[in-house]
């Protein structure tokens, strides 16, 4: 079973994106976007070695409204910046220690942080324990990465790696 | 009532991609110039989106969905190449407002979380 199927969730997005992408919901077209979405996890094994687990699907749904909501205000905030005063901006970089572990979880943590609040993630150290980010506009840094990590981080670690 | 939505949608979109850009022009440094694209042009492409998606799925042609496929790509595109540009500047130092991390290999130790600052080469 996990040989021949394995990445389900992966079969199902790929089975979704497939329908998405052809615009219909005939059963031939379903067929076809499972087929693909079990054979192309099946042959790109490789660049996936660690199986994902939701742990719990309500807490994403959650998540992902709230950052919804969150790119409205940053695209607000941001907007503001830039009609303001650019002069007056105080940038910085700031090094937040990750307590997340899997690839997933971070790459989304640093995607979430690139389109919510005045953050650009710039890089992830070799060793994977921080996370280096730019900030547009920022006073106190300790409170920046205390909000990052109460708002995303812990939420992203309760849905994809519960202790 | 639906184009009064509509053109405000696709206003406040051109608005948003338009304040994006012009962040490019205003902001003083190239880090803090990533930010206009990343953050007001998802907005700006947001919007103009779901004004697309509001306007082909009520005149009754069948349901269109492929606005949620482009803003899922946007949303996964726009931060990945950021985040690759971000460290292509690191890697070659550019000028920057905020103290640059001194090289990455003293970010790299374990432990230390405060990044003294270089002047700018």
């Amino acid at each position: 079973m996990r040989r021949l199927l394995p990445h389900p969730l992966m079969t199902l997005t790929l089975a979704t994106l497939w329908l998405l992408l052809v615009n219909s919901a005939a059963p031939g077209q379903i067929v076809l976007g499972l087929v693909l979405g079990w054979a192309i996890p099946l042959f790109t094994q490789r660049f996936w070695p660690e199986t994902l687990h939701i742990h719990r699907p309500f807490a994403l749904l959650r998540f992902i409204i709230r950052v919804l909501g969150d790119i409205v205000v940053a695209n607000l905030t941001v907007a503001r910046l830039i009609l303001g005063h650019p002069q007056r901006l105080r940038p910085a970089f700031v090094l937040m220690p990750l307590a997340l572990k899997s690839d997933l979880a971070i790459s989304l943590l640093a995607n979430t942080i690139c389109l919510t609040p005045g953050t650009v993630s710039a890089c992830l150290t070799l060793d994977r324990h921080h996370l280096l980010v730019h900030t547009l506009d920022t006073a106190d840094r300790e409170q920046l990465i205390a909000m990052l990590k109460s708002r995303y981080e812990t939420p992203l670690q309760e849905i994809f790696e519960p202790c | 009532m639906l184009d009064f939505l509509l053109s405000l949608l696709i206003l406040a979109g051109a608005a948003f991609t338009f304040i994006g850009s012009l962040g490019l022009a205003r902001l003083p440094d190239f880090y803090t110039r990533l930010h206009g694209p990343t953050k007001a042009t998802t907005l700006g492409v947001g919007s103009l989106l779901i004004a697309s998606s509001l306007y082909f799925n009520t005149r009754g042609e069948g349901v269109s969905l492929h606005e949620a496929l482009v803003t899922l790509f946007l949303f996964i595109t726009a931060p990945a190449s950021a985040h690759l540009l971000s460290k292509a500047a690191l890697h070659l130092q550019l000028r920057s407002l905020a103290p640059l991390p001194t090289a990455l290999e003293a970010v790299q130790k374990p432990g230390q979380t405060d990044l003294g600052s270089t002047d700018t080469p």
